[in-house]
């Protein structure tokens, strides 16, 4: 939470997150964490075929206990470098409250507040 | 999620360079090495002479901040202790990985000994440069060969029929006189807010995973910011990756069969009346003729050909050929079979009668920026013609032409095999290559070819199982955050920033000139590095009005970028409307393959070994193998070293339907063989939607956690997907090569089967039974 104690959070659009593992990685590397640890872990569900002949593919990066929501960087005015890095440029960072306003416009979003 | 910029990078907006406490923030470009044919922005964060840190930068329109995974973990790789520090000479036989250390004088004593010795002896065309696919050396090797060595037999690392780029390349130069490349908005700085832009209707993704591959200077997310937005999508894959998932229709293709496929579309549009007749009548050429060829291959005979649905072509057909707007990119797939000229030419019809050259949201006619054009050719004319006229493969039709800037592959192999005729082949160098780990295709044959040459020479990053098996001496080239640069890949032009060092490792620009100057200082006329490349940004492209050190403050140039250019008279040399081909048009049929003796009009030829073309070996091997899918994780053979890539993808991976394992008696995660009467590898079972007659494995495996010295070789052909393709089976222009469309069984790897491993059987008993042959 902030000085103000307003809790921040990800908001996530999973309609376009194309599983490219750089949150995962930029994670890692910013917080220097060991082989096995993670502060972010995409999950998947599909390629499996549906009754109407489309198909599920779906990735969903979760934040996991370790998430400091990139403390440091937002301290200096970054954002949380999965945000800034999403190569699908899905992944927003703020305060919940506002995250959870932009959630009203869009289906398949999803918002973590990990802290 | 509309990019936005945060405070911290808005406070340093139009900043090339800030301290940020103990560091120093460079703004600037990222190419290779390590490497991949994109060019993103990066803030280099450093301390005494050492990337600390990485990041996006937010303010280059290219990548927009973003960074995929090979990026954001690029200190690993700079600061990795496994990296070449120094010259070294081979001490022992060559394949015991002995060294020594030398100087860089030493090294440069050496090689002018011996490459004056093959001159004298033999003519320099006996000298063979080497370079990999879309490296930050694209213009430096060549130039290093002609200007330095005086050879004309410049080609990449064993790509059979140049199957990379250039037959989509050559496809464009004779069609339309120019590339195309799809409209996602990147040639304008400002992107998608560019109010000349229109998003396409509709993407047509041709044979590349777009997001994950390295498409030639275009992101793939690209296309899904432009799905966001609305644009519909048309995948043609053989495997349900991501965005088919996504897409309106997917084309499960067989592989090897695109030139088919793309037949019959062009066929459901001219008769469903779908084509842009305006655009046709005005700009196109021979659409008679080509009409009733493509009416040859109806949809129902592709169905048959490419394991797809008849209605489904059709509706792909539909949706591609009703849009207002269409942007279509496409890969290496469509190189990878011998009539790939052939699928080029049908796919680039399509974009062409349906009236989306040029069109914003469709496929844009692009140059170099600002012209520069520096490639494969750059210091050719400084040879002799007499000279030139020795470069290996020139018999073939494009070449001889001059459509094609590089020495031929697969006959470069046959002159070898057939002892040196019509001269021997004395010397190699290979400048970030490694290809009997990667693009040289039936490595095992490569391997024992190479092994012929008197002298080798290997300019990398790290020590590579080609540098062990053949390498005399051993260069270290710097990485890109080490290396005064620039890139010229369409749009922009780069600037690359030298802001660190590494032991001795020097630029790939700077070792040439070294090595340069020692033998023609006339055309090495230039300091260092540094002064070169500003006497390339300007001199060489003097219409972008800047020098280097300019070009530097603002990271990357932007030229203006105009649509319609055909109606402008910006593409003839004449300066009148229309298209710089002999008839002025697009040629749907080629005037030029007509005058050549080709068949000027597209057909479809099945692969050499397939289910159809071969069906008593298909008996025998009854899977379909395609390779060189790509991965997250690593560039071709590179990042195999890094800690980080290999915990998301520790081993190489064979991708089957669940039905296909089933069906051989194998499952997920088991490591099975896969074979054909060429040879085998092993890679370990991961479960995908594919045809169930369809297999697709990895390539660019080695291990460099495994012994170096043969026969351990780093295992290079223990996974090798290239113990399984072949070399010199290539279409009558001599471009196209089946690297994707193989045959092939698979069974499960035991302890009983396992007792010679590829690589021993390759390095020590003479290779499998049919290299030996």
């Amino acid at each position: 939470m902030s000085k103000n104690n307003e809790r921040y959070g990800l908001l996530i659009d999973y309609d376009f997150c194309t599983g490219c593992h750089t949150c995962e990685a930029a994670c890692k590397v910013e917080h220097k964490l060991a082989y096995g640890q993670w502060g972010i872990k995409l999950a998947q569900d599909g390629p499996r075929k549906l009754e109407n002949g489309r198909y599920e593919f779906v990735y969903v990066p979760i934040p996991t206990s370790l998430c400091d929501l990139c403390e440091d960087l937002v301290k200096v005015g970054k954002f949380p470098t999965c945000v800034a890095h999403c190569q699908a440029d899905v992944m927003t960072y703020g305060p919940v409250k506002e995250l959870a306003k932009k959630m009203a416009d869009k289906p398949k979003m999803v918002l973590f507040a990990p802290r | 999620m509309a990019y936005e910029i945060s405070e911290y990078y808005k406070k340093h907006k139009g900043e090339a360079q800030w301290q940020d406490g103990e560091y120093t923030c460079t703004r600037t470009t990222m190419w290779s090495g390590p490497g991949c044919h994109n060019g993103c922005g990066v803030v280099y964060y450093t301390k005494n002479g050492k990337v600390e840190k990485i990041e996006g930068d937010p303010y280059n329109p290219f990548n927009l901040g973003k960074l995929c995974m090979r990026c954001i973990n690029y200190v690993e790789a700079a600061d990795s202790n496994d990296r070449l520090k120094w010259p070294l000479k081979r001490v022992g036989e060559r394949g015991e990985n002995k060294w020594e250390r030398i100087s860089w004088d030493e090294a440069y004593d050496i090689i002018v000994e011996k490459v004056n010795g093959i001159k004298k002896d033999y003519g320099p065309e006996s000298i063979v440069c080497m370079e990999g696919t879309g490296r930050n050396v694209i213009w430096q090797v060549p130039y290093l060969c002609y200007a330095a060595f005086g050879s004309p037999n410049f080609t990449l690392g064993f790509l059979s029929g140049e199957s990379c780029s250039m037959p989509r390349l050559v496809t464009e130069a004779v069609t339309e006189g120019e590339f195309t490349f799809g409209d996602y908005s990147a040639h304008f700085p400002d992107r998608y807010e560019n109010p000349n832009w229109k998003l396409p209707e509709v993407i047509l993704l041709w044979g590349q995973n777009a997001i994950i591959s390295n498409p030639d200077s275009s992101l793939g997310h690209w296309i899904v910011e432009c799905m966001k937005r609305g644009s519909k999508l048309i995948v043609v894959d053989p495997m349900l990756t991501w965005l088919a998932a996504k897409a309106d229709i997917w084309l499960r293709v067989r592989p090897g069969t695109d030139a088919a496929l793309a037949m019959a579309m062009n066929d459901v549009i001219i008769k469903e009346d779908l084509y842009d007749h305006a655009f046709v009548e005005k700009w196109c050429h021979g659409f008679d003729d080509f009409a009733e060829r493509v009416a040859t291959m109806p949809p129902e005979r592709a169905a048959e050909i490419c394991w797809i649905p008849k209605d489904t072509i059709v509706e792909a057909a539909r949706l591609y050929g009703k849009a207002e707007r269409g942007a279509g990119t496409w890969g290496v797939s469509v190189d990878m079979a011998q009539c790939g000229i052939s699928a080029a030419q049908a796919i680039n019809a399509l974009w062409a009668i349906c009236g989306n050259l040029d069109k914003p949201g469709g496929q844009s006619i692009i140059r170099y920026a600002f012209d520069q054009g520096l490639a494969y050719d750059y210091g050719i004319e400084i040879l002799p013609p007499e000279v030139t006229a020795k470069r290996i493969g020139m018999d073939l039709p494009l070449k001889q032409f001059g459509f094609g800037a590089t020495a031929h592959s697969d006959t470069l192999l046959k002159v070898i095999e057939a002892g040196g005729v019509p001269y021997p082949i004395k010397m190699f160098w290979f400048q970030s290559t490694n290809p009997i780990a990667n693009m040289g295709a039936e490595a095992p044959r490569l391997y024992k070819a190479i092994k012929t040459a008197d002298f080798n020479v290997v300019v990398d990053m790290f020590m590579t199982p080609t540098a062990v098996a053949f390498a005399d001496l051993v260069l270290p080239c710097a990485m890109s955050s080490e290396r005064w640069s620039q890139r010229n890949w369409w749009m922009p032009t780069a600037s690359i920033r030298k802001v660190a060092s590494y032991y001795e490792a020097k630029s790939d620009e700077q070792l040439i000139l070294e090595l340069g100057k020692r033998f023609s200082p006339e055309l090495f006329p230039w300091k260092d590095d540094k002064e070169w490349i500003d006497w390339i940004i300007s001199d060489q492209t003097s219409k972008m009005g800047m020098t280097f050190d300019e070009l530097c403050d603002v990271v990357c140039q932007y030229e203006d970028f105009e649509y319609y250019k055909y109606e402008k008279g910006m593409l003839r040399p004449d300066g009148k409307p229309g298209f710089n081909t002999p008839t002025g048009k697009v040629e749907l049929k080629l005037s030029l393959f007509e005058a050549w003796g080709l068949d000027p009009l597209p057909w479809y030829q099945e692969p050499p070994e397939s289910p159809y073309s071969t069906p008593e070996l298909h008996k025998k091997y009854p899977l379909v193998l395609t390779t060189g899918h790509r991965s997250w994780e690593f560039f071709h053979s590179e990042h195999r070293q890094l800690k980080l890539n290999r915990e998301f993808h520790p081993d190489p991976m064979i991708k089957m339907n669940p039905e296909t394992a089933a069906k051989f008696g194998v499952k997920e995660g088991d490591w099975v063989w896969v074979e054909n009467y060429r040879g085998r590898f092993k890679q370990k079972v991961k479960y995908e939607m594919l045809h169930p007659g369809v297999v697709n494995a990895e390539h660019g495996w080695w291990f460099p956690e495994k012994e170096a010295a043969e026969p351990s070789l780093y295992g290079v052909f223990d996974s090798n997907c290239n113990n399984l393709t072949t070399m010199c089976q290539n279409g009558p222009t001599g471009y196209g090569a089946p690297y994707k469309n193989q045959l092939c069984t698979v069974y499960k790897v035991t302890e009983e089967n396992s007792k010679i491993m590829p690589t021993e059987q390759v390095t020590r008993l003479g290779g499998f039974n049919y290299v030996q042959k």
